[in-house]
């Protein structure tokens, strides 16, 4: 299990260090510096010196690193420090060298009460905060019938939520957000396109509410037994903790008693009648070896009340590309030397319309002349009230025994995000 | 923390001196004590920064007097940094401690005993053990949880005090507890005394596993990895009992943690090992393989962990992903350890039906900047011509596109894998020799100068002025290395051999032979020298024979591991050991191995191939009774003092095989074909060529391992 739990800032300073076992001094700390964060090219996110490794996980920066001396569960350590990161972010809105430094002391707690001997505990997020706080408590002052409260629900089989409590109006916000990965050949062939759905959800419900929640999917176990339905096929989905998976197995009902506040409900995967939102037909030409010119086209493939917000392509020139001539329909579009890159920015394309890209790159002379790898074309967007793979919410049903009127709101998002790549 | 976020301004190097002056100016005069705090607060973050603080001892401690639980947090602490080098001094403070053992709120009981028991001295466990004790019964929950790991605590401090303190017991009598947080931690500190070497066994029977089921549902995400985990303790007697238990978990293959579904996919692994309803292990197989593919879109760390794991049960359960090979395609921004592992289990999956997108895969990423990457590209696009026949004649054309090019790693690592495929295909693609020949310059590394030497040698009656090409390459002979100089060595007599007419060819094999046997100190060298030159002045037709002597065919089979050994690292998925492909005592010091236990229910081929643990001498553990199972008395108990002999070489490097006479190894992969159905693996080949068959031996070295080694290896002792 984890024997030390060490926050480095990007200069290697130590900014969190905690030993749970008397296994390891804090000079192993100066293994990690040696180790990963001066070394240039570190190829694993686990580092085994010996019967000593190193986890670690970069963020913003940082390196939140788990040390260990056993056969340690891996999956474990690094959903830790993703569950750390999270809990970072929820008490102090981000998680960099700053937050950090200046909430150690908090940390410290935050960490102990997560991790015993190495071994990782209740980390709910809602629970953690009746407890722990930034506010000044003095030892007296917390009722031993309150703290009764904070320990059988830490302890207890909805250990995510508070039984307390209460909002004026009850509300529930669904977004289902999906993110498209698309790799397409130069030649115009889709090798492969899939979805990563994530249903977040922000339960503003009041008491102990039990909910019910049905898509239109069905789950495709063995892809040769394909039915013929509407419905859409999830390669496979997974649950919140507080989802009951026993139901799910047997009755496809989600059902579930939600935290309080913002959680990710589920997440799915999704790969077959994935409808892309964009298309980029890229026609790029090797003009001798002083020129390339570019033509790209971005077409929408989604009806016409829907648009695409925030897309942004960035277009790979030759390394030796001194300057880039660039003319857009619409958006800007800007050659960046330091990436090799032109990215062309447009704030909203319509469904229906098409956007254009024209543009010459010219390339100095080189003595040696190294083959163009050709990174393919990254695009980025937003696509609102559609959803990629085809899911839509059947119901989501509110059930509580003061018998409340609840109201539900549901918004769906594609996205893509570094994901979505043609090559040309 | 009265205000969030102003700390930063405490991470300044401090003097002792200053903080002890500022903490005794704190007692008086400070109004809701924020001096006091603001003092500690600058202790801590110098403890953070390294800065040895311990001289403020008896300074920090008697700020526990104080009523605010931020600065009791921040004490205790300090006392878990320094309390261990202060033996003399921290019977101050056990008042303190046992004051709030007894308080009324559950919270600060806990975080008493939580807080000794991180104080592995004697005088602070013997305080703790009658607390302890009570707080194993506490009516609260929260509090019985915590006391669960300071029995493991309390055990690694010393272990016999913790036996005799009856502490064992108390800990399994926990597994009956009404509350799950309380069962999942109590298994996590029997797990954590039963790793031990001289730990008390912790075993569990078909009750125990049905009880610890029962707390799975209400157990936290962590809980259930504990209580996952420790399923691989029951032996299941009856394929029933396998059955049952792997109907109860496989619904937890739909949780959101990551860790729970791949130590779900572990207990279900090591279920089947037990079960013979083949349609049930297809359905699991079946199962198990979409949640695998889901772990793909966490974070890339985790995705990692997921690859390393795939890559072992695909060889074990090749029905868990055979459709899936296009999931596994790298996207350019992956992380390069991410893209390395993906590029292995997408050359595992190819088949005749999948070979066309593979390949085209790989020539795309052969175009990429990473150089070793591009290289396990290259590497890769030969493997599958000799995997997948099919899809040979495209691979040889895509080799020679990338000779094309004429980068110099990639033409190199292009002859490596060609001369493999000239092994596997007979006389169907020496046509390329020329187009090969043209790029003997840029070749600087030994293993591709050694593997075109070959290709010379090999089919030197077929290239017209082989003598003249390795003439040129003998200028440097003695400069070269072994390897290549062996080459050259046997480069040269097969060339002899072929043109044995040649006065020139004459020449050159004297020049050879007279440097291998006199200017050389190597030994292998010498002794092939002197046996090629005894063999060619003896006979030099036999000579031929046994120079020239047909090949066995090459093939892939070599890197799929051996049953037995897969058996057995699946017991680690998840684990660092997943990760490295190595069972964890092989590397990991004190680390114990684990092994699939006969029982009537094994399946049989799983025996065949059983992997046995050293059986130990003598139990040297201390026997109790209590609510728990009755234990057997010797079996898998390590004596501390008989280190484990490591495991055969075939748990880490899978050794080759000979080629299974039945089968092809693209049939292998086949659908269905989990291993089960086969008889158990030959016996190891004695014919010395089988191992040039493991052509890919360069390839297993590029292979993530830990640095070092753990057990015989300083750097452990380095680090401290």
């Amino acid at each position: 299990m984890i024997s030390a739990f060490f926050i480095f800032s990007q200069k290697g300073e130590v900014l969190i260090s905690r030993l749970y076992r008397t296994d390891f001094k804090r000079s192993i700390a100066d293994v990690f510096r040696i180790q990963v964060i001066s070394n240039s090219d570190v190829r694993s996110p686990i580092i085994t010196l010996g019967s000593t490794s190193f986890f670690h996980v970069r963020i913003n920066n940082l390196y939140v690193v788990a040390v260990t001396k056993n056969n340690a569960n891996a999956a474990l350590i690094f959903e830790y420090c993703y569950r750390f990161i999270n809990i970072c972010k929820s008490y102090f809105g981000k998680i960099d060298e700053e937050s950090i430094k200046n909430n150690f002391v908090l940390i410290y707690e935050l960490i102990d009460e997560t991790i015993d001997f190495g071994y990782p505990q209740n980390s709910e997020i809602d629970t953690l905060k009746t407890y722990i706080t930034t506010e000044s408590i003095t030892s007296a002052a917390i009722a031993p019938e309150e703290s009764s409260k904070i320990t059988s629900q830490a302890t207890g089989a909805t250990s995510w939520r508070r039984g307390d409590v209460k909002y004026k109006k009850n509300e529930a916000f669904v977004d289902v957000i999906e993110t498209v990965n698309l790799s397409m050949s130069a030649k115009g062939t889709v090798l492969r396109a899939d979805v990563d759905g994530h249903i977040q959800m922000r339960a503003y419900l009041s008491g102990t509410p039990e909910c019910k929640f049905g898509l239109n999917d069905k789950l495709v176990i063995d892809k040769n037994e394909r039915g013929i339905s509407d419905a859409v096929e999830l390669d496979d989905c997974r649950f919140h903790q507080c989802v009951r998976l026993d139901e799910f197995d047997a009755t496809r009902t989600i059902s579930f008693i939600p935290p309080d506040g913002e959680f990710e409900l589920m997440r799915y995967r999704s790969t077959s009648n994935i409808k892309l939102p964009l298309r980029i037909i890229p026609t790029v030409t090797e003009i001798g070896t002083t020129q390339v010119s570019y033509a790209v086209t971005i077409k929408t493939n989604f009806n016409n009340k829907l648009s695409a917000t925030n897309v942004v392509l960035r277009i790979p020139t030759p390394l030796n590309t001194t300057a880039v001539d660039c003319k857009v329909g619409s958006g800007k579009a800007k050659y960046v030397p330091g990436e090799n890159v032109v990215v062309w920015k447009v704030p909203r394309i319509q469904g229906g319309q098409e956007c254009t890209l024209s543009a010459t790159a010219e390339l100095t002379s080189t003595t040696h002349r190294q083959v163009w790898a050709r990174p393919p074309i990254d695009v980025d967007f937003q696509v609102l009230m559609f959803t990629a793979s085809g899911l839509i919410v059947r119901f989501l049903k509110v059930f509580e025994k003061s018998n409340y009127h609840s109201i539900k709101w549901v918004r769906y998002l594609t996205k893509a995000s570094g994901s979505y790549q043609i090559r040309f | 923390m009265s205000t969030p976020g102003q700390d930063a301004k405490f991470f300044t190097r401090g003097k002792i001196e200053e903080f002890r002056t500022e903490l005794q100016a704190a007692e008086a005069k400070d109004k809701k004590f924020v001096k006091r705090k603001t003092v500690l607060k600058k202790i801590v973050a110098n403890i953070t920064m390294g800065n040895d603080m311990s001289l403020l001892f008896t300074d920090v401690v008697q700020c526990l007097g104080t009523p605010l639980l931020e600065i009791k947090k921040m004490v205790y602490l300090f006392l878990v940094s320094y309390g261990r080098s202060k033996p003399d001094q921290i019977h101050l403070v056990i008042p303190n401690f046992l004051q709030d053992c007894n308080d009324r709120n559950p919270l600060i009981r806990a975080l008493a005993i939580r807080t000794m028991s991180y104080i592995p001295i004697p005088v602070v466990t013997d305080a703790l053990g009658d607390t302890l004790r009570h707080c194993l019964k506490d009516r609260d929950p929260y509090v019985r949880k915590t006391a669960a790991i300071c029995v493991a605590k309390l055990y690694t401090a010393d272990p016999r005090k913790a036996e005799k303190g009856g502490f064992v017991e108390l800990l399994r009598g926990l597994l009956q507890d009404s509350n799950a947080t309380v069962v999942s931690n109590a298994v996590a500190a029997l797990t954590e005394i039963g790793d031990r070497q001289d730990g008390v066994m912790f075993k569990v029977n078909l009750s125990i596993a049905h009880r610890l089921l029962a707390a799975l549902g209400e157990s936290s995400e962590w809980g259930q990895i504990y209580i996952l985990d420790s399923l691989l303790r029951y032996v299941p007697e009856s394929h029933s009992d396998a059955d049952l238990l792997a109907e109860r978990i496989i619904v937890q293959l739909q949780h959101a943690n990551s860790a729970v579904v791949l130590t779900t996919i572990k207990a279900l692994l090591y279920f089947m090992n037990y079960m013979d309803d083949r349609k049930r292990i297809d359905y699991i197989c079946k199962k198990m393989g979409p949640p695998l593919v889901t772990l793909l879109s966490s974070g890339p760390e985790v995705q990692y962990v997921a690859l390393r794991n795939i890559l072992l049960i695909i060889q074990r359960r090749p029905t868990v992903l055979k459709n899936d090979v296009k999931v596994f395609f790298c996207k350019y921004n992956d992380p390069i350890y991410v893209k390395l592992a993906k590029l292995e289990i997408m050359y595992r999956l190819a088949r005749a039906e999948n070979a066309k997108e593979v390949l085209a895969e790989l020539q795309e990423y052969a175009s990429e900047v990473d150089i070793d990457f591009v290289r396990k590209a290259v590497r890769s696009i030969g493997r599958l011509a000799i995997k997948v026949e099919a899809a040979a004649d495209d691979c040889i054309q895509a080799l020679l596109d990338l000779i094309d090019t004429g980068v110099t790693y990639v033409v190199q690592e292009a002859i490596i894998v060609i001369k493999d495929i000239f092994r596997r295909y007979p006389g169907k693609y020496e046509g390329i020799i020329p187009t090969l020949c043209e790029h003997l310059d840029v070749l600087d590394e030994p293993e591709a100068r050694a593997a075109m030497i070959w290709i010379l040698g090999q089919f030197a009656d077929r290239i017209e002025n082989a003598d003249d090409l390795l003439d040129a390459l003998l200028d440097n002979f003695l400069d070269e290395s072994v390897e290549v100089q062996l080459s050259l060595l046997t480069a040269a007599v097969k060339l002899f051999i072929y043109k044995s007419k040649s006065e020139t060819t004459k020449a050159l094999v004297h020049k050879v032979l007279k440097w291998a046997t006199e200017e050389v100190d190597n030994p292998d060298l010498r002794d092939r020298g002197f046996m090629y030159w005894r063999l060619l002045a003896l006979n030099p037709a036999v000579a031929g024979e046994i120079v020239l002597a047909e090949k066995p065919p090459i093939t892939t089979d070599s890197d799929r591991m051996d049953r037995g050994a897969l058996d057995q690292l699946l017991l680690h998925t998840g684990t660092l050991g997943s990760i490295y492909h190595k069972n964890p005592e092989t590397f990991i010091r004190n680390a114990v191995g684990r092994a699939l236990v006969d029982s009537p229910a094994l399946n049989p081929h799983s025996r065949a191939v059983l992997v046995h643990l050293a059986q130990p001498q003598l139990p040297t553990t201390v026997r109790v009774a209590g609510p728990g199972p009755v234990e057997p008395t010797t079996d898998q108990q390590h004596n501390p003092e008989t280190p484990i002999p490591p495991p055969p070489a075939t748990t880490s490097k899978p050794e080759p095989e000979l080629p299974k006479s039945t089968s092809s190894p693209t049939e292998d992969d086949e659908a269905g074909d989990d291993g089960d159905d086969h008889a158990p693996p030959q016996a190891k080949s004695n014919d010395p060529y089988a191992n040039l068959g493991g052509a890919f031996g360069g390839y297993v070295t590029d292979e993530p391992r830990p640095m070092g080694s753990g057990r015989n290896g300083d750097i452990d002792d380095l680090l401290f």
